[in-house]
This record gives structure tokens, C-alpha cells and sequence, in this order.
């Protein structure tokens, strides 16, 4: 029987295993909609075409698998932008189906009609604009096979409605895959692994920087630092590539890192990164970046070698290839090294503090309930550090983290301990301020099994919040601990550091009621105003469906240790209050 | 953007990409998003239909090049890409010049001297074509300056590396 262009789209997506798509209907995909009826593909109808692309991407980073999404013309399709941006900084497989008005109507300023190939080609991978309903089956093949290989990145595929609305008239399956241009190296080069093995093998200080490339090749990084006795650094994105509670494992480097993390990078004499880019919240100041090291940079993707940093070993291919041909059988030690970072002086260099009661906002009447205190002289408070703490012993360390953008995801990043790659879920490249929510019902479908418990500020939840419709009408068992501190906390600590505490327009004060709030989306609540809380806490997170955890932190609570941006990683602000490391947190961490 | 300090070397590449829609904003695209410096461009069809050859000249600081070929081969439209600065070449631009006819035998001896052509004539101008490299044009423009140049279009550089045979 003939298909339409949309029923081969359904049946194209069942072929590739799609299990989830995320997804908002409107008048240029209700074709698609009309053929997933009744098919057992899952649909997740989200609230928000941003909210529905977070999805996706939070459910390919935890699963591994290509994420879904679909959007309607014009403003449906323009919502996706930004979480196709967040995708793309990050190198999450993403493949976004959007519907384009009727090809004769294109360019005509047709009603919900935009440029959505033009508007994405900067931040996708590759993109399409199909106005052939034969191609739809090879095309959208080739985008999941684009989006996933390589270094992985968003596909989008823009398909007019008259395409998926005609009858499809020869098969689509017998097209070749044309992609001459398209080359995916995964060997390394020989003689480069080579000169890599023996640099390390003569290196007196080793130091291993893995970033969200190693993700995928995490036994091979444990085997690595192991066998050879490398201590480790990880990036935002490559924590859980190597567990949170070993002891070679120093924690973050860059701006919000361990100072362990970054003196060891700038006294180490060979940096090995693994799928990691340099980036300049990593680096701090480049030309001070690793000074007394030779630096071996393993990626996949060529392009980023050299980008930031000259390579001292290039090495082009796919971090498991690479770390097999590496490693041999060879046992290494460096105790006097490990030993060195272990006992490192810090510079004792002080940021400004708060300045107590200055909040301009806080003056003003209608910015609070008139029975709550301004955010500034709030009475009780949890330290961030006690709950995260607490929530990650809870689960053994065996839970998955979404986080949103700001202090929230910082803490998170110092304070839970992940011990398994892909569950830390959390926005790098871009800094998506509403990542979170959305992020973490994605994470959740994609590892039911586990528990997903999103850390959020009260700055980034409401830039979606939307999306807890989506969990209260699925079901999704996601906790929420909401870290309400009632300001926009990162950007209110620049401004105490470099803006003289003039607090513009970062305080939120007391609105919403976000335990009321969850309420009202039939998902429970608790507020945690202080230790007597903690009992509660524990309880929440163990319920079974999803739950909204408000925590009450002080606005004045700040993200230590602190490398200003263009500074040199040793420059750190308040390098003792850094999380404890792992070697002193001892064996009895639960 | 960039300081006096920086060396800016000149470079020819010519891209071989699929002839597909929106090929051509690609590789522009990606030049604009990196803040990389098209001096001059030129599109066309190839021997092969599914194929067009984008030759760019481009100013940039010597250890940004390489990065520009690796971020060109990223887009997946992009089939081979081929530097042609140290390569043995010919390179040929186009450019018509539209000048004050009154002395239309100076002009005329002028063009001959260049090989270039008058294409158009009218009371007042003549038009004149020539092709040739940047150099030959810029010092018949130079030429004819003097003269009363009211318009000028000139194509970008094209160029071919010589056969080895």
C-alpha cells in the first residue's frame, strides 16, 4: 500500500529504533501527528518546543541513543533554536524534524513561515530542506547517521507539508547514502600513539584532562589512569567518564575547579586530553595554560586540535580506538608526583564578600510578598553543600544529575560524586539558563532504571517551567531540588567581585511560591528551611513519583574556589573552601 | 579586529562542494561565524554537475589557516579542498571598466598594450574587458584612472593548478 511522505517518516523513525520522540503538533507537521496515531512509536508531548528539545538532548546524553524531536513551522520551529545551539556546543546526537509550509508557498511570507534551514545552519550539524517526499526515508537516515558518528552534534531536517502529505512513489530504502564528504576517522595515528606512549612512560608528572569525549570510553580512561597511575582532571562535561570517589580523580579543573585540578595542570609536565577542547572557562588564561607541560590531544574531531592550543602529540580518532592502542601492560608510578598535588599550598587569595543588605531590588515594594523578608536578610538557610552532599550518599553515588546553569550546576558539579559516565546531564557550551527541567524528563525516559534528580535555581527553573506539566502528566519520577537562594545567584556573584556589589536586577525575591506552584501541577512538595528538614529531604527523594524539593540557600552563599576570566589557573579566590577531595573523603563517604 | 602585529598571509582555496542548495551560505556562513576574511570569491559549476567549485582568497594570520581548512572540511557538503598558493597555477580574474571616451585612440593604445578589449562603445564611454591576474587588472585600472573611470565590476580569482604531464 502507498505511504504518505509523514507515514514514511513514522515508519523510517521505528526502523532506526527510535523509542521516545519529544515533540509539539501545529499546522505543517499535523500530517506527522496524523500518522503517529496509533503507532507505537512514544510520543512525549511537552509544553514548550525549547522544553521538548532539552528533552531529546538530556535523553540522548543519558542513553547514548539519538534524540528525537518535532516541531511545526515558523515559531515552533524557531523555538527549537536554542536547544539546538545547547546541542550542538555540547556534541549531543539530535536529530530535530521540523515542518515547512507548502512548497509553493515558501518564500511568500506564508503564515507561519520561517527560514528554519537558513536560521539553524550555524548551529546544527548539517541540516536539510526536503521538498521531495521520495527523499525523506534516505535523508532522514542519513541525518540519524550524521548526527550520531563522529563527533555527535544536532541534524535538522526541515520538510515542507505537501511533502509529507503526497504519496511516496518508489522506495525510498534503495537510495544510496551520498556522503563523499563525509569522513569519520577513528584510528589514531600509529606513530603519533607511539610518540604518546613513550612521552608518557618518561613523564614525571602525568596529568590526565578528559572532557565530555571520554564519555563513551570510560573503562579504557580508568585502565589508563590506573595502569599508568595518572591522576585526573575532568571538564564539566566529562564528569562520570571517570568515578567521582577515586582517588586519582581531582575533581573539576577551570574556573569553578579543585584547586588540586588546576595547580596540578599547571605544574604537570604532560597534559593528556582526552575529548576535551580547551575551552576558555577551562583554560582560564591560554597562554599561561599548562606552561611547563607538553600537551597530547586525543579527539575526534580535527578541528579541534590546534584550535586553542598547540599540540605537542595530535592524535585524530575515537577515544576507545586511541586508549586500546595505548595502553600496554606497562605499570607505572608516580607516587612523588600524586603525593606533590596532594600536599599543594594554595595561594590564600580572598575575593570581595558580600556586601550584606545592599540589594537594590530589595528596596522595592511590590518585588515581595509583603510577609517575607527581602532574599538579602533571610533568616533560615541550608548550606547548598549539606543537601547535595546528602542527596548524592543517599543513592550511593549511583544516581543521574541534570542540573540548570548558574551556582545551581556548579555545586552540583563540586558536591555529587558521579561514579558512572553519562549521568551528569548538564549544559556546557552554551550555558542554557532552563536546560534542567526539561533535560532531566529526557534523562529519565532514557534510563528509567535510575534515579534522575535535577539540581535548579530559581533563576533557571522558571525559564521553563513549563515542563512540569509534562512530568505531572507522564509520571516522570523526577525530583526537583530547587535551590531557592531568591537571586540570580551567579551573575549577583560577579557582581559583588567585579561590580562593586551593585546589584542590578539580579534578585527575584519570594515569587512564585514554588511549593504552591508544584501543587497546582499536582506534583508534591516539600521545603527544606533548615537541618531539622534533612529527615524530609531523604524521604522526598526516595518517594516514588516525582517530587519538588525547594530548598531555602542564603543569597549571599557564593561558588568557591573562583579563577577570574583571562586569569591564570593558579589566581584562584578562596582556594580552601574548596569540596573536599576524594582521597580525604575516606571509605565511609555513604 | 586584527592588530598591525599579526602577519596576514594571502591564500587561495579551491573548494570542491556538493551542488546543493545553500552550499555556497554554508561555507560564507562559516567564514562570518569564525571571523575569518574572504578577500574575494568565486562560484561555479565543475566538469562534474553534482559538483561546484567555490575558489576563495582569503587575509589570515598564518596559524589560523590551518584551522580554516579543518572547519571547512567539517561541513559535510564539502568534498575536497585544495590549496593552490604554493601550487603551480594560473589564476585569472575579470574585470569591466566603463571610462571617459574623449580620448578614445589614448584608451584604445592603452588596451592594446594590456590585451584587454573595448566590449562597448557610446558617445561619451567605452567599456573595456580584461582578464589576466590581480596585478595585470590593478595596473590597467591604474592606467585608465586618469582618464574618468565611472564604474567597475571585477569577478574573484579563479585558478587551476598546472597539470604535471
Amino acid at each position: 500500500m502507498a505511504k504518505t511522505g509523514a507515514e514514511v517518516l513514522v515508519s523510517t523513525l521505528k526502523d532506526l529504533d527510535v523509542e521516545y520522540v519529544f515533540g509539539y503538533p501545529g499546522g505543517a507537521v499535523l500530517p506527522i501527528y496524523d500518522a503517529l496515531y496509533g503507532s507505537s512509536l512514544k510520543h512525549i508531548l511537552t509544553r514548550h518546543e525549547q522544553g521538548a528539545a532539552h528533552a531529546a538532548d538530556g535523553y540522548a546524553r543519558a542513553s547514548g541513543k539519538v534524540g528525537v524531536v518535532i516541531a511545526t513551522s515558523g515559531p515552533g520551529a524557531t523555538n527549537l533554536v536554542t536547544g539546538l545551539a545547547n546541542a550542538y556546543m555540547d556534541s549531543v546526537p539530535m536529530v530535530a524534524i521540523t515542518g515547512q509550509v507548502q512548497s509553493g508557498l515558501i518564500g511568500k511570507d506564508s503564515f507561519q513561515e520561517a527560514d528554519v534551514f537558513g536560521i539553524t545552519m550555524p548551529i546544527t550539524k548539517h541540516n536539510y530542506l526536503i521538498k521531495d517526499e521520495n527523499k525523506i526515508e534516505a535523508i532522514l537516515k542519513e541525518a540519524f547517521y550524521i548526527a550520531s558518528t563522529g563527533r555527535p552534534g544536532p541534524v535538522l531536517v526541515d520538510i515542507t507539508k505537501d511533502a509529507l502529505m503526497n504519496y511516496v512513489s518508489k522506495s525510498g530504502s534503495k537510495q544510496r547514502l551520498e556522503l563523499q564528504g563525509y569522513r569519520v576517522l577513528k584510528e589514531g595515528h600509529p606513530r603519533q600513539i607511539a610518540i604518546a606512549r613513550k612521552l608518557i612512560k618518561e613523564a614525571n608528572k602525568p596529568l590526565i584532562y578528559a572532557g565530555g569525549g571520554a564519555q563513551d570510553a570510560s573503562k579504557l580512561l580508568l585502565k589508563l589512569a590506573e595502569n599508568f597511575n595518572i591522576p585526573v582532571t575532568t571538564t564539566l562535561m566529562g564528569i562520570g567518564a571517570f568515578p567521582g570517589n577515586h582517588e586519582l580523580n581531582l575533581g573539576m579543573l577551570g574556573m569553578h575547579g579543585t584547586p588540586w585540578a588546576n595547580l596540578a595542570v599547571q605544574n604537570c609536565d604532560l597534559l593528556i586530553a582526552i575529548g576535551a577542547r580547551f575551552d576558555d572557562r577551562v583554560t582560564g588564561a591560554l597562554n599561561k595554560f599548562a606552561e611547563k607541560a607538553k600537551i597530547v590531544h586525543i579527539d575526534i574531531d580535527a578541528a579541534e586540535i590546534g584550535k586553542n592550543v598547540p599540540a605537542y602529540v595530535p592524535i585524530v580518532g575515537d577515544a576507545n580506538t586511541v586508549l586500546t592502542e595505548l595502553i600496554d601492560d606497562t605499570r607505572l608510578s608516580h607516587k612523588d608526583w600524586i603525593l606533590e598535588i596532594q600536599n599543594f599550598e594554595f595561594p590564600a587569595q580572598t575575593a570581595k564578600e558580600p556586601k550584606r543588605g545592599d540589594c537594590v531590588n530589595c528596596t522595592e515594594p511590590n518585588m515581595h510578598f509583603a510577609e517575607l523578608p527581602p532574599p538579602c536578610r533571610q533568616k533560615d538557610s541550608v548550606d547548598p553543600k549539606v543537601v547535595l552532599e546528602l542527596a548524592s550518599s543517599l543513592f550511593k553515588n549511583q544516581l543521574i544529575v541534570a542540573t540548570d546553569v548558574g551556582q545551581n550546576q556548579m555545586w552540583a558539579a563540586q558536591y555529587i560524586k558521579i561514579e558512572k559516565p553519562r549521568s551528569f546531564i548538564t549544559s556546557g557550551g552554551l550555558g542554557t539558563m532552563g536546560y534542567g527541567l526539561p533535560a532531566a524528563i529526557g534523562a529519565q525516559l532514557g534510563r528509567p532504571k535510575e534515579q534522575v534528580v535535577l539540581v535548579t535555581g530559581d533563576g533557571s527553573i522558571q525559564m521553563n517551567i513549563q515542563e512540569l506539566a509534562t512530568i505531572a502528566a507522564y509520571n516522570i519520577p523526577v525530583k526537583v531540588v530547587l535551590l531557592n537562594n531568591r537571586v540570580l545567584g551567579m551573575v549577583r556573584q560577579w557582581q559583588t567581585i567585579f561590580y562593586n556589589g551593585r546589584y542590578s536586577q539580579t534578585c527575584t525575591g519570594s515569587i512564585p511560591d514554588f511549593c504552591a506552584l508544584a501543587n497546582a501541577y499536582s506534583i508534591p512538595s516539600l521545603r527544606v528551611k533548615g537541618l531539622d528538614d534533612l529527615d524530609e529531604f531523604k524521604v522526598a527523594l526516595k518517594a516514588e513519583g516525582p517530587y519538588f524539593i525547594e530548598v531555602a540557600v542564603d543569597p549571599d552563599e557564593s561558588v568557591w574556589p573562583m579563577v577570574a576570566p583571562g586569569a591564570s589557573l593558579c589566581e584562584m579566590f578562596h582556594a580552601s573552601k574548596a569540596p573536599t577531595p576524594s582521597w580525604q573523603r575516606g571509605q565511609n563517604d555513604e | 579586529m586584527m592588530s598591525d602585529a599579526i602577519k596576514l598571509e594571502k591564500v587561495i582555496l579551491a573548494v570542491l562542494v556538493r551542488n546543493e542548495p545553500g552550499v555556497l551560505s554554508r561555507v560564507t556562513g562559516l567564514f562570518t561565524r569564525r571571523g575569518y576574511n574572504i578577500h574575494s570569491l568565486a562560484v561555479g559549476p565543475t566538469e562534474d554537475i553534482r559538483v561546484s567549485r567555490i575558489t576563495i582568497v582569503i587575509e589570515e594570520a598564518e596559524e589560523r589557516l590551518e584551522q580554516v581548512e579543518k572547519q571547512l572540511h567539517k561541513l559535510v557538503d564539502v568534498l575536497k579542498i585544495v590549496n593552490l598558493t604554493n601550487a603551480q597555477r594560473v589564476e585569472r580574474e575579470l574585470a569591466l571598466i566603463q571610462v571617459n571616451g574623449e580620448k578614445r585612440s589614448d584608451i584604445l593604445q592603452i588596451v592594446d598594450i594590456f590585451r584587454a578589449k573595448i566590449v562597448d562603445v557610446s558617445p561619451r564611454e567605452v567599456m573595456v574587458e580584461v582578464t589576466g591576474d590581480t596585478e595585470k587588472i590593478d595596473a590597467l585600472i591604474q592606467m585608465l584612472d586618469g582618464y574618468g573611470i565611472s564604474e567597475i565590476v571585477r569577478t574573484g580569482k579563479i585558478a587551476l593548478a598546472r597539470s604535471n604531464q
